[in-house]
Order: C-alpha cells, then sequence, then structure tokens
C-alpha cells in the first residue's frame, strides 16, 4: 500500500492527512473519504498533504470535485502544506489560484475565524 | 548507439508505481535535473493512466508496454497497448479555464514533453510515442 489516510474530526472542521502517493490507484480511497465528508456536510475539509510525495491528475481531479461539492453547500475546502513538487502539478495546470492552499493547520484556523 | 530500455507491465493500477520507479532512474541516467525528471515521471504516468482508464475501460490483466530510448540528444518514449482507440476529443488539450475534476492528463504530457504523436493501427493497437531533449 502507497498511501495512509488519517481522518482528525472535530466540532468545526475535519482534517484528513494523507501520507504516500496520490495516484490512478491511490485516489479512490481519498476520493471516498471526501464524498462522505462533504455528504454529511461537513463545515471545512482540510487535506493535509505535507507528507504527499507524489500527486497525479487523478489526485488533483479528486481535489477539484471536493472543492466543488464544498462550494455547493458553502464548506470550506483547503489544502495544507503541499511540497514543492505537489504545489508544481497545481500550478502547472494553473490550479493553484482556484484552491485555498495554507502552510498547515494552524494558520488554515486562523483564516477560517477571520 | 541508442541505448535501450523495456518495461512491461500489466494495466494494474498499483503497477503505475513500478514504473515511475523505472522512469525515475532512465532520467537519472538522462542526466536530467531532478524538477524536470519529476515532468518527465508525470507525463509517463499520466499516459499509462489514459492507458488504463480509456484504451482498456479500467480492465485489468492487459498489455501495456514501455520502450525507452537514449539516444545523444534525445530521449525517446513509446507506450504501446492493444485497448481501444483514443476519441479525438480525448487528445487533446483541455481549455485550463473549464475547472473540473479529469482531463488533465494529456494536458500535462503535452506541457512537459518536446514532441508528442499518437498512432494508432487496429491490428498493432496504440502507440503513444514523446520525445525529450537532453539536458
Amino acid at each position: 500500500m502507497n498511501l495512509e489516510i488519517d481522518i482528525q474530526s472535530e466540532r468545526d472542521y475535519d482534517l484528513i492527512q494523507i501520507k504516500g502517493e496520490v495516484d490512478l490507484y491511490s485516489s479512490p480511497s481519498v476520493r471516498k473519504i471526501i464524498l462522505e465528508l462533504t455528504k454529511k456536510r461537513s463545515p471545512a475539509i482540510f487535506v493535509d498533504l505535507g507528507e504527499v510525495n507524489y500527486m497525479d491528475s487523478s489526485g488533483v481531479a479528486t481535489m477539484i470535485e471536493g472543492l466543488q461539492l464544498c462550494n455547493k453547500y458553502d464548506g470550506v475546502f483547503a489544502l495544507l502544506g503541499l511540497r514543492e513538487n505537489v504545489r508544481e502539478v497545481f500550478e502547472l495546470t494553473r490550479l493553484d489560484k482556484i484552491f485555498t492552499i495554507h502552510q498547515d493547520l494552524e494558520s488554515a484556523l486562523g483564516a477560517k475565524t477571520k | 548507439m541508442d541505448s535501450r530500455i523495456s518495461v512491461s507491465i500489466t494495466s494494474d493500477p498499483q503497477l503505475l508505481a513500478v514504473v515511475r520507479a523505472a522512469v525515475a532512474k532512465v532520467c537519472e541516467l538522462a542526466g536530467y535535473s531532478d524538477e524536470v525528471s519529476q515532468k518527465i515521471v508525470l507525463a509517463v504516468d499520466e499516459a499509462c493512466t489514459n492507458v488504463i482508464k480509456h484504451a482498456y475501460k479500467g480492465r485489468k490483466g492487459q498489455p501495456i508496454d514501455l520502450e525507452f530510448r537514449l539516444g545523444n540528444r534525445n530521449l525517446g518514449i513509446t507506450i504501446q497497448d492493444h485497448g481501444e482507440p483514443a476519441e479525438k476529443s480525448k487528445l487533446k488539450s483541455r481549455d485550463l479555464k473549464e475547472i473540473r475534476p479529469g482531463g488533465l492528463g494529456v494536458y500535462l504530457i503535452k506541457s512537459t514533453m518536446d514532441r508528442v504523436k499518437y498512432v494508432t493501427k487496429p491490428d498493432s493497437g496504440n502507440q503513444l510515442i514523446m520525445t525529450k531533449s537532453l539536458p
């Protein structure tokens, strides 16, 4: 298995921590979790990609889907701690401007309460 | 004379990690920077992903043959499958202004490789031929 996923659910938000490689093989596991959280209308979903060392367009597509589902009910969907090579995939596809990207959970929560 | 490296997998998404490791090693041999290597790894991964998703419609156990030709000036990569030919619309880079899941793979391939050619023949399947000039 090239992926580990942890979910931390709090009253105001859900934090998904992903470790490993997000590709065609592993992205369905991430997608399943995001769909479950959006189904129960999580007020904020933070996806921590700090430990993700590879992401392809399947992973990016999963993030777009999460963002669009959250937007439908005015929820927050943000990405945390992107490594340089993962950030580059978002930049190449010009999606870095579409997503809210924070360095870590602390700054994401700070931005949320502003 | 060109050096040749062949890698064959079946269309199982779990094996994409093996392809990525092989491509990274070929890029190291070719002398690309880490940054360029990562983009080539991504381009080949996206091409194989498209074969699994579109040519084989997600069916596992089908052959995907990759050949790398390391010449004096270029790295050539050929990806061969025996699935269904791609629809013409799927071979185009999509408009990035359109925000939707899917369809980014071709854009990522074309933005990294210098030349990308798709050949389909009824008797021998589909070939994606890509080249990238050496550093």
